[in-house]
């Protein structure tokens, strides 16, 4: 958090050549972004109410000098929706994203609906807002439907997943951010975050609605044991920071179990995780940590993607036959 | 499989069924917290019988939503044991809720007036039946939504009235097996009278859960966790030492309770069938 962040940039290294190492003149360009956690509970179905709250949560994190504020999955609408996914859509070129994007002058976002597409899919998405615009659409490719899950009765799966350029502009950082959007179970499918990896990924966001489960003795939640474990993971072996929102709040007898966190690139939590009310943390991440990082676990430089890429080709075509 | 869940020879261990119970503690208060006031609500309707199920709702009512606001209604019958109130009150009074008395020994007595010869099982029924509706009248008078107190074991086995105490409109105990309902009523201190006297309905004198269901909790539990929650195999329950003879009991009796289960069948004519392609989430716009 804000208040455990690490040194700054520069302290770190035997004779840095303070000209030549990004990040480290004070009156240089900002290498840090501040990035609030919107750990919420969304009323259920009721967009307005949840509007609203987004908006007043945007102008407050925006006061507490944040850069980007990560809403939880579906924050829009609530998560159990069954029926009410297609009265709880939202279009991209509607009025709800409209005036989140008239926030995001201020702040950037990242936001969860359905969204309707113009041949009437419904999609499990996070919207990327920054300076009055749409800047990226993710939409949830793997839905999960078993268990307490129906995701794909309702919706329709999204095919990609990419990085892009985050504006980030309130920030001015010294180069952009590649930010990638996971959503809740797209996490639990590591080939999503080697993809981001691959694409430049510097920040993965994963809005998330993981309902709570396994009480058994221990510490923990089962489920909360198991993101600790797979957002600690990927953030190292992928040398990226990670910002994890949660939902809070109870849906027809299921609790979320919040637990939001940003794992730094060494696979480090950033301060505690939230706890299980609604809550807005801030973060701090820096480049410089980043490129410390890169430089100390050199995994991306070496990554083999000619073998993936042989191998993949090779399970296809055996796969085909 | 758990670290814990099965004995060095492979046999099922009462390890399995451990819970972490300040967390669940602290689920189960929200989940009656936010559940009772996001409706609207601020207070809880419990019906007290003086044992260890019904405290322990009471206890989380009282620490969801405060003593002030948590309404125990304890509910006797003229051949109830004079135990049962007494550790009623007692629960009562150590969570410092004030309880009301209602006394159905008129109005049972009155329906079966005509039919002195009914069978205990529904004489039994008929009170939980009277009990569940004087709950939902206070439910009404008071502004407080009826919290339940079933856990999962009975909720499995069948082992309740339908319509009776299986009817409410939270149920915070419902995914807790017995074992566990009393390793968390130990956390929370509900007193020992409570804790430790044989669970009973106590719809009739002497009334035992385990005489009458003809297994022990400790045991049941234990096959219902690796069958239900682990959906083990026929032949990876043998390994745990499970009988068959007591799977097939167990398996029957839940199959044939199912019908408790579910709300009632509703035959299908439209295309938008409620609760089959009408499907809204009860907490809807909450």
């Amino acid at each position: 958090m804000v208040t455990t962040a690490e040194s700054a940039a520069g302290a770190s290294g035997i004779l840095p050549e303070p000209a030549a190492e990004p990040g480290a003149a004070p009156e240089g360009p900002r290498t840090a972004i501040v990035v609030a956690l919107a750990q919420l509970a969304p009323r259920l179905g009721d967009l307005r109410a949840n509007l609203a709250r987004h908006l007043e949560l945007l102008g407050e994190a925006a006061g507490q000098g944040a850069d980007l504020v990560v809403f939880p999955e579906l924050s829009l609408t609530g998560y159990f929706l069954k029926d009410l996914v297609t009265d709880s859509a939202v279009r991209l070129d509607g009025p709800e994203l409209a005036a989140l994007a008239d926030a995001s002058r201020d702040v950037d976002a990242v936001v969860g609906c359905i969204v309707e597409s113009d041949d009437h899919r419904f999609h499990n998405a996070a919207v990327y807002l920054a300076g009055g615009a749409i800047v990226h659409v993710h939409r949830k490719v793997y839905l999960p439907t078993y268990g307490l899950f129906d995701e794909a009765r309702d919706l329709a799966a999204g095919s990609r997943f990419r990085a892009f350029e985050a504006p980030l502009r309130s920030a001015a950082p010294s180069r952009p951010w590649r930010v990638g959007i996971l959503i809740c179970e797209d996490l639990w499918h590591p080939s999503s975050a080697y993809l981001l990896a691959r694409d430049g990924v510097d920040l993965i966001v994963c809005p998330s609605a993981s309902p709570g489960r396994g009480v058994g003795s221990g510490s923990a939640l089962g489920t909360a044991q198991s993101y600790d474990v797979i957002t600690r993971t990927y953030a190292q072996l992928f040398t990226t920071y990670l910002a994890y929102c949660n939902r809070v709040g109870y849906e027809d007898g299921v609790n979320f179990w919040g637990g939001s966190r940003v794992v730094d690139p060494e696979g480090h939590l950033d301060g505690e995780p939230a706890g299980r009310e609604e809550a807005m943390p801030l973060h701090r991440l820096d480049l410089g940590a980043l490129r410390r990082a890169r430089i100390a676990n050199p995994m991306l430089r070496d990554e083999r993607h000619d073998i993936v890429d042989a191998e993949a080709h090779r399970l296809r075509r055996r796969d085909r036959d | 499989m758990t670290e814990t869940s099965a004995r060095p020879d492979g046999t099922a261990s009462p390890a399995a069924l451990e819970v972490d119970a300040p967390l669940v503690t602290e689920i189960l208060t929200g989940f009656v917290r936010e559940e009772v006031r996001k409706v609207g609500f601020e207070r809880g309707v419990v019906g007290l019988s003086g044992g260890i199920d019904s405290a322990l709702t009471l206890a989380l009512v009282c620490r969801a939503l405060g003593p002030e606001n948590a309404i125990p209604v304890i509910m006797p019958y003229r051949a109830s044991s004079p135990a049962s109130e007494r550790d009623a009150r007692l629960v009562a009074a150590q969570l410092g809720a004030t309880p009301l008395v209602v006394d159905i020994s008129p109005q049972i007595d009155a329906y079966f007036a005509a039919s002195p010869d009914t069978d205990r099982n529904r004489r039994g029924n008929k009170m939980a039946r009277e009990r569940m509706s004087i709950l939902y009248d206070i439910s009404l008078a008071r502004g407080a939504l009826v919290v339940g107190t079933s856990n999962k074991t009975e909720l499995l086995l069948g082992y309740g009235t339908i319509h009776g105490d299986m009817a409410h409109a939270l149920n915070p105990l419902g995914d807790l097996y017995k074992t566990q309902v009393f390793a968390l009523a130990r956390h929370l201190g509900l007193p020992a009278a409570v804790i430790e006297k044989a669970p009973s309905a106590d719809l009739w004198e002497g009334q035992s859960d385990e005489d009458e269901l003809g297994f022990e909790y400790a045991a049941v539990d234990l096959l219902l966790h690796h069958m239900v929650d682990e959906r083990r195999t026929r032949a990876e329950l043998r390994a745990l030492g499970f009988a068959d003879g007591f799977v097939d009991q167990i398996r029957r009796r839940v199959r044939d309770s199912q019908y408790k289960r579910r709300p009632p069948l509703i035959a299908k004519l439209s295309n938008r069938t409620i609760d089959r392609d009408f499907r809204y989430p009860r907490d809807w716009g909450h």
